[in-house]
């Protein structure tokens, strides 16, 4: 006898239930409300992507393409104000770079510790003291930038000419904020690569260090690239580590020891100063905001891609 | 006749050296792990052996000051409560109708798709852009300036999605039982939702709008970018008033030169971790207390 497993849910739910006398008027309307609910998200979207792109057309009036594209300084405030972005790109890949250059290494050892080494009782103490690290609201990451990074570790040890406001510092405590999500969404992804990979591998005669690094990392690869954009994505958005941490001069370089602005760091110097609304600092405020939005979508999608490969290919 | 040589398992050569590297490579894995966990502990004292001086009920109920021995988290606190109470009173509802209109309600069709793909993105939105849809949105069009009411606005926005999405998984964790027995015995969509599925996803909700809070609580480039760095030196009384939030207060101390005004950012950094540490808290107990059986 055939036994019925079809689960009904959602709509399909709705579309049985649609012939009972019982429904009566006020489903409708609460379906309604929970439908505006759901607009609501959709409507924040659509009034993000309006926002930005009202203000930064008006902005693309005054500036022109070539000079924000083109240009490589950015002056807003200066007598002659010139606004090529590519000073602001740098100074935010400037902290991408260097951030991900410490939390990359040590955010895979934990993962593969954690997947592969560790016993479940120490994975469980672990794993939730690391992605606490998550929870911490970054002005407190950016109190320590300043206070602690610069003035009791980079100066001490790389001499007293390094500037008080310095990309490092700003990169070393957003590693600190993105080691959680490179750690725990990597460990996500090595923990659901199936057992059989692992065992094949040991019946080979591999150690347990070659299992890792060459049989689970790779096959684990789209979740850890997935976890290495979502954490750029974030680096990218983030604005307090860097305003108070990286300082507040634009700067063309790459160079860790350097003074810069980042994209967001110019975005709260102009919120900061309560910039008159119909000026072109309070729309290149705008015209900025648009640039990171497009960035940090690109990354989150791109993220959500590598996250479906890696569910296809195992899940 | 030859004897065979005695058979061991103790490996030689380059094989030995593997196994070698392979336990030694424990250590440094482990080593790597510990880092982060060094690190918060590292924070944890810095900070208390710094701002752990400055505490005092005074700290708690001064106004701020340019006198930073005389200076304290009155306004910012109370700024910070109004805040975080009416963002949970808009974004709550909010979130909890999309989630059930999406696990219970919604045509599984493109627009559902849209919608979650929609949600998923938004989560991913930096804060300060949301902070630039506040300030030109409620601040602006809405003239509602750098209030209390278009802080609260703009942060439910912001954690509007991920608490769609807690509330989601909540839902789901209702089993399926309880839904199709409610149905079958005549009881309609909605009173099948409200008595049974949401009594079931409600620990779970909790949790995440929780969650949700203990990240709004330490939101600072969004306030900021909304008007509300300001000197606030009274008891805030309604939605409408300018406002600041303990995060801020801790930006404006943290860029102050003098050594004195650092002691008091750590101390504030103190309260506003105890605070998101209790939120954080309070969300295991309720989701240990009412795990399923």
């Amino acid at each position: 006898m055939a036994v019925v497993t079809e689960r009904l849910d959602g709509g399909n739910v709705h579309e049985a239930l649609r012939k009972r006398p019982l429904n009566r008027w006020n489903e409708a309307v609460i379906k309604g409300l929970l439908t505006a609910c759901a607009a609501v998200s959709l409507v924040t979207t659509f009034a993000i992507i309006f926002v930005l792109l009202e203000e930064t057309v008006a902005f693309f009036r005054e500036v022109s393409f070539s000079d924000f594209f083109l240009h490589t300084r950015w002056r807003p405030l200066a007598g002659n104000p010139s606004f090529g972005i590519w000073e602001l790109v740098a100074g935010t890949m400037n902290v991408v770079i260097w951030s991900l250059v410490i939390a990359l290494p040590i955010g895979l050892a934990s993962a593969i510790y954690l997947s592969e080494y560790a016993d479940r009782r120490t994975r469980n103490t672990l794993k939730p003291l690391l992605e606490a690290l998550a929870g911490v609201p970054t002005v407190v990451y950016a109190y320590f930038a300043l206070n602690f990074v610069t003035l009791d570790v980079l100066r001490p040890v790389l001499g007293n000419d390094v500037p008080i406001f310095n990309a490092l510092a700003a990169s070393t405590m957003l590693a600190v904020m993105i080691l959680p999500t490179i750690a725990s969404i990597s460990e996500d992804a090595m923990s659901s690569v199936p057992r059989d990979l692992r065992e094949a591998a040991y019946g080979l005669g591999a150690t347990r260090l070659e299992v890792a690094v060459r049989v689970v990392l790779p096959a684990a690869l789209s979740g850890v690239i997935a976890s290495v954009l979502l954490a750029i994505a974030r680096v990218v958005g983030e604005t307090m580590i860097v305003a108070i941490a990286a300082g507040s001069t634009p700067n063309l370089t790459l160079w860790p020891l350097s003074t810069i602005q980042t994209m967001t760091g110019f975005m709260l110097q102009v919120g900061l100063g309560d910039a008159a609304r119909g000026t072109v600092d309070y729309r290149s405020l705008f015209a900025v905001g648009a640039v990171l939005f497009a960035i940090t979508l690109l990354f989150n999608i791109a993220a959500t891609w590598f996250v479906g490969r890696f569910r296809e290919e195992y899940v | 006749m030859t004897t065979a040589a005695p058979i061991t398992l103790r490996a030689r050569g380059r094989v030995a050296m593997r196994q070698a590297i392979s336990r030694a490579s424990r250590y440094l894995f482990l080593g790597a792990s510990l880092v982060g966990v060094a690190v918060l502990l590292l924070l944890a004292y810095e900070t208390i052996s710094s701002g752990v001086s400055r505490l005092s009920w005074d700290f708690v109920t001064n106004y701020p000051s340019r006198f930073a021995e005389r200076a304290g988290l009155r306004s910012s606190a109370i700024g910070s409560t109004w805040v975080l109470g009416l963002t949970v009173v808009m974004a709550l509802p909010i979130a909890v109708g999309t989630a059930i209109w999406i696990e219970e309600f919604a045509p599984r069709n493109k627009l559902l798709t849209i919608v979650k793909l929609n949600l998923a993105n938004l989560a991913g939105v930096p804060s300060i852009i949301y902070g630039v849809l506040g300030l030109a949105v409620f601040g602006r069009y809405f003239g509602l300036g750098p209030s209390i009411m278009t802080g609260a606005l703009t942060l439910s926005l912001m954690i509007v999605p991920m608490t769609v999405i807690a509330s989601q998984e909540a839902i789901r964790q209702v089993p399926p039982s309880i839904r199709d027995g409610a149905l079958a015995l005549g009881a309609t969509q909605w009173q099948t939702v409200w008595y049974h599925v949401l009594p079931g996803a409600l620990p779970g909700i909790m949790t995440g709008i929780i969650l949700a809070v203990s990240r709004a609580v330490g939101e600072t480039a969004a306030l900021i970018m909304i008007g509300a760095f300001t000197f606030i030196a009274f008891d805030n009384t309604s939605p409408r008033e300018d406002f600041t939030t303990v995060p801020i207060q801790i930006y404006n101390w943290t860029i102050r030169p003098q050594e004195a005004f650092r002691q008091n950012a750590a101390a504030a950094i103190i309260v506003l971790m105890v605070a998101v540490l209790s939120l954080n808290l309070l969300a295991a107990v309720i989701r240990e207390r009412f795990r399923r059986s």
